[in-house]
């Protein structure tokens, strides 16, 4: 039977979550159908369509799920989930919020964040902030599973799927949207930017998250990220966290700044291709983990980075 | 208003944990144990509403073993009225769609108006069972929440998404997933764990609830992850730069 990938997306864009889920969705087998289930959401579907490997993407539209509301798109995937054995979504926000849901209702465990698929019913999956791995097995007739996307590539382009319309299941009507305060930003988002560079609790204050860390971020493309404890103390947004509980990346490049590398931030950033650290602390445990550390003050050395980053033509 | 709170106990987030040999696990024994930090989150909250509206009870419940009993204490002392543990015979996991069908049945019993439970256990990361909960119940859920906000017959949940934040408004009753920025919980005074030990703490059993508790997923095996190893230091910002761009090219 055929899998149904439930999509991250606005409406408008296609969330780059969904290529990845897409690629575990192959590993998988079986025919992909994407779900776009939003409100006036064409250029989501037509992105969608474009991914290689898609089958063909479903379009549920109304009103009631224009705003992702957890309670609405769960009554919709649940209403398409007879003609499926797999069903399975990023581990975003969203998928995290919709997908348990939908596995309830079908009675179903689901299988949270995989890594690894090992065959069709067997995968791996991080616990314990990613301090040990579990390979687990579902005796269940449908699989409801959800992606850790810095684990898997995105798909490419090129495809050309139909897109095909499909009711939306009636408003349920217990929940509604109130508003958003989202973080506009003109650089890569952190779960998809190919370099990150993170600031902790030794950046001292926001403004030097300004200062120091966005000229650099700016030079490189990169993304910018920050340890729960910069979060935690206000200097940053809440999108910004990497960690066990935040974000999960696993870019080309890593820059950890002022972070000394809690258990809990390794388990978001430890996948990343090349790790380099600054800290003052030379026992920082940021450093065990780090392929290039420099134990330095962060004050002098990132400004000494973005000069030397100017001189080398980034 | 009466709250529910569902508690864990869990290996303590300080501790650096073991995986067992044989792959048959994590290395329980000699372990400190503590609730789960976001369920502590969660006890705090519904504290703060109780003391915003003092005609408010606080249900605390934890699903595990006899030892979970502690769990539940340390909840009481935070300021719950009082306590349920639906007792489990053994160490077994139980999985969060087990654990909310037991939630459910004593949502059942015990009609709270709002069900406070943290956002995941940082045992198994599942990230499952406040939502498993709101659609067994067919309630509206309000998962990663850093601000809570009960008016009338709703609650305005603040969540924590990709992108920032969102509000969203729930009829009641309605579960609620906390996050880390919703609270610090506060450090339970001498006098307030010396009073949890006089309240009343409840003991089920999941047969009581009519719930089966048997695992639906097989865990073939339990490894360490790959190890990263430790890299170099470098002298200066020239020759990282140096470095990241000949040696690692990823600039």
């Amino acid at each position: 039977m055929a899998i149904l990938l439930v999509a991250d997306h606005s409406n408008s864009a296609l969330g780059a979550s969904t290529g990845k889920a897409l690629t575990a969705a192959k590993a998988i087998g079986g025919d992909v159908h994407v779900l776009i289930a939003g409100h006036a959401a064409q250029a989501a579907a037509e992105a969608a369509s474009k991914l290689d490997g898609v089958a063909k993407v479903l379009v549920a539209d109304a009103p009631h799920l224009a705003n992702g509301l957890a309670e609405e798109i769960a009554a919709t995937v649940v209403s398409l989930a007879g003609n499926y054995d797999t069903i399975i979504a990023p581990a975003t926000a969203s998928g995290k919020n919709v997908l348990p849901r939908v596995a309830a209702l079908l009675d179903v465990m689901q299988i949270s964040d995989i890594i690894k698929v090992v065959s069709p019913d067997t995968f791996e999956r991080p616990i314990y902030a990613g301090n040990a791995i579990q390979t687990v097995q579902s005796t269940e007739a449908k699989k409801v599973i959800t992606v850790r996307t810095a684990a898997f590539a995105a798909a490419s382009e090129g495809g050309s799927a139909p897109i095909e319309s499909v009711s939306a299941a009636p408003a349920v009507g217990i929940s509604s949207f109130v508003g958003a305060e989202l973080t506009k930003s003109d650089r890569p988002e952190l779960t998809a930017a190919k370099i990150v560079i993170s600031g902790g609790r030794g950046m001292g204050n926001g403004e030097n998250f300004k200062t120091y860390i966005e000229p650099i971020a700016t030079r490189l493309g990169a993304a910018m990220g920050a340890s729960r404890a910069a979060v935690d103390a206000g200097f940053v947004p809440n999108d910004l966290q990497v960690g066990q509980t935040g974000k999960v990346v696993a870019p080309e490049l890593y820059v950890a700044v002022g972070i000394s590398g809690a258990i809990q931030h390794l388990a978001g950033m430890k996948d990343s291709k090349v790790i380099v650290a600054i800290n003052k602390d030379a026992e920082a445990p940021i450093f065990q983990v780090a392929d290039y550390g420099l134990v330095a003050d962060l004050f002098q050395a990132l400004p000494e980075l973005d000069a030397e980053l100017g001189k080398a033509g980034l | 208003m009466k709250i529910l709170v569902a508690v864990k106990r869990v290996v303590d987030y300080a501790v650096k944990i073991r995986v067992k040999a044989d792959g048959s696990g994590i290395e329980l024994a000699n372990v400190k144990m503590s609730m789960n930090p976001f369920d502590e989150i969660a006890v705090e909250e519904a504290v703060r509403i109780k003391e915003k509206d003092p005609a408010t009870e606080v249900v605390a419940v934890s699903i595990g073993t006899t030892k979970s009993q502690e769990t539940l204490r340390t909840a009481l002392a935070i300021g719950a009225d009082r306590a349920i543990l639906v007792e489990t015979a053994d160490d077994t996991p139980v999985e969060p769609l087990a654990v909310a069908k037991l939630l459910r049945a004593v949502v059942e019993q015990e009609k709270p108006d709002l069900v406070v439970l943290g956002k995941q256990a940082i045992d198994d990361d599942s990230n499952q069972t406040g939502q498993m909960l709101a659609a067994l119940l067919g309630w509206a859920q309000g998962t990663f929440a850093s601000k809570v906000v009960p008016e009338g017959g709703a609650v305005n949940v603040t969540r924590e998404v990709d992108g920032g934040l969102e509000t969203v408004k729930l009829t009641l009753p309605a579960i609620v997933t906390t996050d880390l920025r919703l609270n610090e919980p506060r450090y339970p005074s001498l006098p307030n764990i010396m009073k949890a030990k006089k309240k009343p703490l409840d003991v089920k059993k999941p047969a009581d609830y009519g719930v089966d508790v048997a695992q639906r997923l097989k865990v073939l095996k339990t490894t360490e992850p790959p190890v990263r190893k430790a890299g170099v230091k470098v002298a200066d910002v020239a020759e990282l730069v140096r470095r990241l761009k000949t040696e690692a090219g990823v600039i």
